[in-house]
Order: C-alpha cells, then structure tokens, then sequence
C-alpha cells in the first residue's frame, strides 16, 4: 500500500516535470493559433533548435580554449552556474526568437490571405526543412547534454524522490507563466495581442499594428519552447535533430486539451497531460503512456470540443 | 476645407464594380449619410476608406493625403475611426477596456515601462484610464465600465463601439449603420449623440437605413444604387428626387406616391 502511494507521488513529480515542459511548447501553439487561427507546425522544431543553441552556448561557454578563465568561473561556484544558465537561457530564446520571426516573415506572412490549407503546408515545410538543416550541419548522431547542473535526488516519501533539476524546471516554468500572465494582461503590446486574437480587422482600425503584434507573437511563442527544449535536453541528457516531433504533436494535444487559443487552458492542458501521462506510465507500462495520454485528448474532444477552458466557439460569418 | 475628396473611386471584385466612379466630398464639420439600397456599395466605400480595401482605380484623400496603400492602423494614425455593420468589439474585454485599447495610437509605453512601472508609465496609464472613462461617460456606459462588452445589451454595444472609436482621437467618424436594431427611443438618443459628437469637432459620415434618424441629423446625403451615385444633396431634397424613390421603391412607384398624395 505505501509502495503504491510512493508510486502515486513518484509519477506526479516527473508528471508534473513533463508537463510544465509541455505547457511552455502548447503556449507557442495557442499564441500563433490565437492570433492567426493557423496550427504552427514547425513549432516543434523551435524545440529542438532550441536545445541546439542552449547545448552549444553551454559548452561553449564552460569550454577553457573559447572562453579561458570564465570557464572555471562557470564551474567553479554556485553563482558561476546562475550566470551560466541565465547566459544559456538568454541566447537560446534570443535565438530562437528571432529564428520565429523569421519563419513567420518568410514562410506564413506571404500567405496571410491565402486559403487556410496553404500555411499549414507552409508549416509543415519549414519543420522539415529545419529538421534537416539541423540533420546536414550536426549530423544523425545524438549529441550528449553535458551534466553542468548540480542534480541531487532528495527523498520526500517513501521510494519517491524528487531531483534539485526537477525542482530548477518546475520553478523556471512558473516565473515564465507568471510572467507571460502579466504580459498579456498588463503591458500595452499584450493588450493589443489580446485584441488582435478577438477581432484582427477591428484591431488594425484601433490603431494597432497588426504586423508587429504577429512579429512579437512569433518571438514569444518560440522562446518559450526553446527553454522547454533546454530543459528536454538537461532531463534527458541528449540532444538529436527529431527529437522536436514527438513532445511538440504532445504539446499541440495539450493545447487542444485545454482549449485552443486560451492561454491558461494551455498550461492546465500542458500538466494534466503530463501527468496521466505518468500515471499511465507508472501504473500501466509505459508502451501505453501515450495510448493513453491520446485517449484523454479523444474523451475531452467528445464532451467538450473546445477543450477544457475554451468557448464552444460559434462559426464567424 | 474638404475633409474627404474622393474622386472617380472605382471599386471592382472580378466582374462586379462594388463602387462605380464615385466622386463624393466632405466637409470639415458636416454629418453626411450615405444611403442606398442593399448592395449599393456604402460598406464598401467605407472599407476603402479605412484601408481594408485598396480601391481599382481613382483617389481617396483624407485632408489632402492618399489614403490607398495605407495599412488600417495607420490611417486610424491619420484620424479615422470607425463602427461596424455587424458589432465588433473585443467580446472577452471589459467596456472600459474596449475603450481603452482604441487609445493604444495615443499612448507609448513598452514592455519595460509596464514591469518597473515608474511615474511616467503610470501617468501614462492613469491618462489612458482617464480618457477612456471620459468617452464612457459621453455616451452613458460609465456604468457598465467592468461589465464584460459581450455581456451588454445590443444598443449599449452599438454606443461602445462609438466610444472606443472616439478615443482613438478622430477627425472623421465613420458609423456604419449605427441605428440598425435600435427601437425609436434608442435610435432618438442616438441622432443627439451623433448631434454631441459633432460639437466636439468631429466629422461625421454615416450609412443609415433608419429615414427618420437621416432626416434628423444629415446636412447633406448621398446616395447610392448598384455601386453609382444617383443623387447628392440636403435631406429634403432627396426626399423628393425621384430617382431615389425609384431606388428605394422600384419603377413606378412616384406615380402611385403621387397618386395618394
């Protein structure tokens, strides 16, 4: 019996972990769908880029032949780390940002008032596009994430454990969250985001630059998925050119789940989804994680088609 | 001094001109209708206007400036605002916000003004605050100031969008038929409010298919019929011009007015 509870607890700390993962990607998709009412597919690959750019500044930075002295500064002390993942963290979402508006300039603004169907190719051609640029210049080869991060295991109840890396990931992700909340809710460019996601054509006539609101969607919504890609790489401990595809299909799930378009719905969508995930993988198999985690998304679909937060949306005439 | 030139505007979906070489102006100051049957091209004239539409051919100006090729947040830069036929407000937004984001030309805060949130921001947030609640308070929503826009009933919505079209600071107010569904004691307040709104300086055009509130307050009327201006002047004089009331009415029917009269 307490074997079991210790399960229960076990799984919902690393179900927790995976899905606040989750939720920073689901962000990204619900952001642009919000705006554009379009599916980012090549989201998933700001992931994986994500994880690259973090993997190289981290090495980067703590190798002595680039950077000299600073490496054992990095190493060598508790605010030596701070600033190395501060640093990690920064260029990454910078990168990864811009890398958004990019894509977004090149790729989707061109078919702004093209069919639906003509983005969502688009989309699907840059993840592919990307995958392999990323496939060409690395190579097949998984690239090891390197431990930098001081990660001890601290046991709460029974069996279960919870590592300092989980504790960094879960507390990373709920400044984030707070962060974007107040964004969105306080700041001007947030209002207008908010307004362009209710009425674009009404916005564009209030004065709002419709353009630089979907400019600065597509770099928040990448930047949020690259720390999760960071975190991916750190929790797992590798880095490979597909291994965007898999928790961004997870994520756009987690964003249907909890009502596409809907902020806060993303991020409940994000949790719950990694937390049945665990459960499922702890109580079942973990074969039948996903299976399970896909029959959630199928249930809420049925009796709630707009997700959990989302409105039952009426058709726009 | 002309507010709107529009000279020869042509406005052509494939086969159909939408707007066929239509010269209209407006002066500072004046309330002009634009009627016309369904379909005679009046939403179209103000989706040109307003930037949505670039029109085929001819020139809009708005105080001597092209408005064609101009993004719609840059013309509502310019000083125009707008309501629309079938209410668009941000549903999900509080009145006082609705209005508030029609500020947002006006105002210039960034992202790092709004986290450390020093005087200057602030000040800036309480004008916005300020105006905005000033614009309620001019067509009678400061009531509903926290209600959501999508929990108000349908008149008060059409005001709303009046007030967040007047916070963006316009010279010219385009009110695409701001009486449609009202009843005759809403659609009253309505003509003194359009009344108000032109003593604080501001021109205003608007479609109508309420006859009673065009009467009321129109200095001059134009009038369109399968995209082509087929009448201009003061509101009795298109009362009277009998291509109107074929227009409106079909052919024969001044007779059969004539006949009862």
């Amino acid at each position: 019996m307490q074997a079991q509870l210790a399960t229960i607890v076990q799984q919902l700390i690393n179900g927790i972990t995976l899905g606040s993962m989750y939720a920073l990607v689901a962000l990204g998709y619900t952001l642009v769908y919000g705006i554009l009412l379009m599916i980012n597919f090549a989201h998933s690959e700001m992931f994986m880029v994500g994880a690259y750019v973090g993997l190289f500044t981290l090495t980067g930075l703590t190798n002595p032949h680039l950077v000299g002295g600073l490496a054992a500064f990095f190493k060598g002390s508790g605010f030596g780390l701070v600033i190395l993942f501060a640093l990690v963290f920064v260029v990454a979402m910078i990168a990864v940002g811009c890398l958004g508006m990019l894509v977004e300039r090149f790729a989707y603004r061109p078919l702004r008032n093209a069919p639906r169907l003509a983005p969502l190719i688009s989309a699907i051609g840059v993840s592919i596009f990307l995958q392999n640029a990323v496939l060409l210049w690395v190579n097949t080869m998984a690239l090891p994430f390197p431990q930098v991060f001081p990660v001890k295991e601290i046991t709460i109840y029974g069996s279960a454990q919870v590592s300092t890396l989980q504790i960094f990931i879960l507390v990373t992700v709920i400044i984030l969250l707070t962060a974007l909340d107040t964004f969105v809710a306080r700041t001007r460019m947030g209002k207008a985001m908010r307004a362009t996601s209710q009425d674009r054509e009404a916005a564009g006539l209030m004065g709002i630059d419709i353009n630089r609101v979907i400019t600065f969607t597509f770099f928040i919504g990448p930047a949020l998925g690259a720390v999760a890609g960071i975190f991916n790489g750190m929790y797992y401990g590798v880095v490979l050119w597909n291994m965007g595809f898999i928790p961004g299909i997870k994520s756009f799930t987690a964003a249907v789940l909890g009502g596409i378009g809907n902020l806060r719905g993303a991020i409940l969508g994000g949790f719950l989804l990694g937390i049945v995930e665990s459960l499922a993988s702890g109580f079942l198999s973990t074969g039948y994680k996903d299976v399970v985690a896909f029959i959630v998304l199928i249930l809420v679909l049925i009796f709630r088609p707009g997700g959990l937060l989302g409105e039952s949306v009426v058709e726009k005439v | 001094m002309a507010i709107v030139e529009a000279t020869n505007a042509t406005m052509q979906f494939g086969g159909l001109k939408a707007v066929n070489d239509v010269s209209i102006h407006i002066d500072e100051g004046e309330i002009v209708a634009l009627i016309g049957p369904n379909g005679a091209g009046k939403t179209t004239m103000f989706n040109m206007l307003t930037g949505i539409y670039k029109p085929t051919s001819g020139v809009l100006a708005f105080n001597g400036v092209s408005v064609a090729g101009k993004k719609p947040h840059q013309i509502c830069k310019m000083g125009i605002a707008r309501t629309f036929q079938n209410i668009r407000l941000f549903a999900n937004m509080t009145t006082l916000e609705n209005v508030m984001m029609g500020r947002h030309t006006r105002s210039t805060a960034g992202p790092w003004q709004a986290i450390l949130r020093g005087p200057g921001f602030k000040r800036e947030e309480q004008r916005t605050t300020d105006e905005a609640a000033k614009w309620l308070r001019f067509v009678g929503l400061i009531g509903q100031a926290n209600e959501l826009a999508k929990n108000l009933p349908y008149g008060q919505q059409r005001r709303l969008e009046i007030a967040r079209a007047l916070a963006t600071e316009p010279k010219l107010l385009l009110l695409d038929e701001p009486a449609a569904g009202m009843n005759t004691r809403e659609s009253a307040d309505l003509t003194k409010l359009v009344g108000r709104i032109r003593k604080t300086g501001v021109t205003v055009l608007l479609i109508e298919h309420d006859m009673k509130v065009v009467m009321d307050i129109a200095d001059r009327i134009y009038v369109l019929d399968f995209g082509e201006l087929i009448a201009e002047g003061k509101p009795v004089e298109i009362q009277r011009n009998p291509k109107v009331i074929e227009a409106y009415l079909g052919k024969g029917a001044e007779a059969m007015l004539a006949q009862q009269a």
